[in-house]
């Protein structure tokens, strides 16, 4: 198995350098070469585990407790306007 | 005077010795006069760790002292804080303020610590060594030339200095037990669920759990009381948990009745000798204080580390998505068009390792790999659960090396990932199996600390502190204490 660097920076959104993509490459493949060990478990019939304990996912009653913070909440954004996030043109 | 655990500073604020200003300047100038050469403080605002010592003397006086009144405790830079930035020591969230506390944070202030500080890490906690932090890494106060663990490095070294009586840091596989190991201090991973997540920056949310870092066993149980608890706000903090006393499992002195697992798995070739020796050593001597020593098998051990790389970096590539440049963090400022943003950002704003870790955790979940990689990893968790559930039937408690390598030298393993990973060999199925495990020093290998880990069943945090402090209590190793910053 031989992971096509370039196709998966595109899914992880990011770019990478020709330098870097020669580089995560081979890295990339040894670290997949690795894993693969898994393979060699039987695991036919056993559960996957998603959470360490077999917990029920909480439910909560449907009632509204946060209180408006955009401000504060927006603050860390590089780039709002009008309490809008801003963002380069995506519709001609 | 400055290495003083924590349970003595309090002691003596509460007989009004001393107050928290005293104990606050103290450490302020330890920072001062050795962070240079440490690295382990990536922020500091000495103003406003004297302004929240000073509320905590008008507290005290007031209305009585809380649980951690005018104790200094130093946090890890993963810990949202409205007060200062949170970078998470990368540079997509260069100068990041976070517009509310962590729960813990909260559950510190609330119980009347003074915070000092972000300390240093592996940027978004991935690394074992702290030096893929964009500030540098974090330094071994054994020897300078020497990593301090990862990714909680600063912690471990702030501490093991005694830059701070205390810290907190995280473990998603390691993270808090194999600096503490390295560094000769306690480290403390709860149970998963223990303890609540929200406002930690995630790195893998079903195996990241905050804990304590201190220099006694005492120390990181009051730490433990302190943040532990359920927080609706956090769906994976598990609401009807059992709860310990604390403190009151520190005060064993024996380990008359304890039944001891030494799994085989944990002593393999190409252990350090010396990391051996000490950890026989220390077995010996439970043996001594009235425990057996059973010897057992955690027969999938081998596995841990492939399906952790498999578990971790998936989860990763998830949580690490939100880093878009739109919402908050470092955004690239020339941009073809919006999809040219995202990956712009993300280049120029995350490190190499983390990169690697996207990569393998967006191959990983990627359509036509999924069951081939992640759920194959999820079911290899199976049996190492399993593996685990087993061995408590026979035993209550199981001993094995925290690291098989003393602290290696800055550059030693940066070339090869892999190698890295394998750092993490005796600590990452811990977290697989949501299991809470305690690192003390045992010894030492070529001048180095070693680390004794226990593992216990899940909400049996009782367990490892009795046992930890019985050994305490019948060796001086946590009284060692790095000579360069006496």
């Amino acid at each position: 198995m031989q992971i096509d660097v370039r196709k998966v920076a595109n899914l992880a959104r990011i770019r990478l350098t020709d330098d870097e993509a020669s580089a995560l490459g081979p890295q990339l493949n040894h670290i997949l070469a690795y894993v693969d060990s898994l393979q060699q478990l039987d695991t036919k019939d056993v559960m996957p585990t998603a959470h360490p304990h077999d917990a029920a996912m909480p439910l909560r009653a449907d009632i509204a407790t946060n209180a408006n913070r955009r401000e504060a909440l927006q603050a860390p954004a590089p780039a709002t306007d009008s309490g809008l996030y801003v963002v380069p043109k995506v519709i001609e | 005077m400055p290495f003083t655990p924590l349970h003595a500073w309090k002691e003596r604020l509460d007989t009004g010795a001393l107050t928290a200003v005293d104990v606050a300047k103290l450490y302020l100038e330890r920072i001062a006069r050795f962070n240079d050469r440490l690295n382990a403080f990536v922020h500091l605002d000495a103003e406003h760790v004297l302004a929240q010592a000073e509320a905590s003397d008008i507290h005290r006086t007031k209305h009585g002292p809380r649980p951690l009144e005018g104790l200094p405790i130093a946090v890890k830079d993963i810990f949202c804080t409205q007060d200062g930035p949170t970078q998470c020591c990368s540079h997509i969230l260069k100068d990041f303020h976070a517009p509310y506390d962590a729960h813990v944070i909260t559950l510190l202030k609330k119980a009347g610590a003074v915070l000092v500080g972000k300390t240093n890490m592996d940027e978004f906690a991935m690394g074992s060594s702290n030096e893929t932090s964009v500030f540098g890494p974090a330094r071994n106060p054994w020897n300078e030339d020497c990593i301090p663990g990862g990714s909680s490095g600063g912690s471990a070294s702030a501490v093991a200095a005694a830059l701070a009586p205390a810290a907190l840091g995280t473990d998603t596989g390691g993270s808090i037990r194999q600096p503490a190991s390295l560094t000769g201090i306690v480290g403390l991973k709860p149970t998963y669920g223990r303890v609540s997540r929200r406002g930690i920056i995630a790195f893998a949310s079903s195996l990241d759990q905050a804990g304590p870092m201190t220099a006694c066993v005492r120390d990181a149980a009051m730490v433990a009381a302190a943040i532990s608890g359920h927080d609706p706000m956090d769906a994976t903090s598990v609401a009807d948990a059992p709860d310990v006393d604390w403190l009151g499992a520190c005060e064993a002195t024996d380990m008359r009745g304890l039944r001891i697992g030494r799994p085989k798995e944990y002593f393999v070739d190409g252990m350090h000798p010396a990391v051996r020796e000490a950890i026989d050593a220390a077995l010996a001597r439970c043996g001594e204080l009235g425990a057996t020593i059973v010897d057992i098998s955690l027969p999938h051990t081998e596995y841990a580390v492939a399906a952790y790389y498999v578990i971790a970096p998936s989860e990763a590539s998830a949580n690490l998505a939100r880093y878009d440049g739109v919402r908050f963090g470092h955004r690239n400022q020339a941009p073809d068009d919006l999809f040219d943003l995202y990956t712009r950002s993300r280049d120029e704003g995350f490190g190499a390792e983390v990169k690697r870790r996207i990569l393998t955790g967006t191959f990983a979940l990627s359509s036509g790999y999924y069951d081939a990689y992640y759920k194959k990893a999820q079911q290899v968790r199976t049996l190492i659960r399993q593996d685990f559930l087993n061995a408590f039937e026979t035993v209550d408690v199981i001993a094995t090396p925290t690291s098989p390598v003393p602290a290696f030298r800055l550059g030693e393993k940066t070339d090869d990932p892999l190698t890295m990973y394998l750092s993490d060999i005796f600590t990452i199925a811990v977290n697989l199996a949501g299991l809470p495990g305690l690192s003390q020093p045992c010894g030492f290998a070529d001048d180095l600390p070693v680390g004794l880990q226990w593992i216990a069943p899940a909400w049996r945090e009782d367990v490892l502190l009795s046992a930890a402090a019985a050994f305490e209590a019948a060796s001086d190793w946590h009284a060692r204490k790095p000579e360069a910053f006496q």
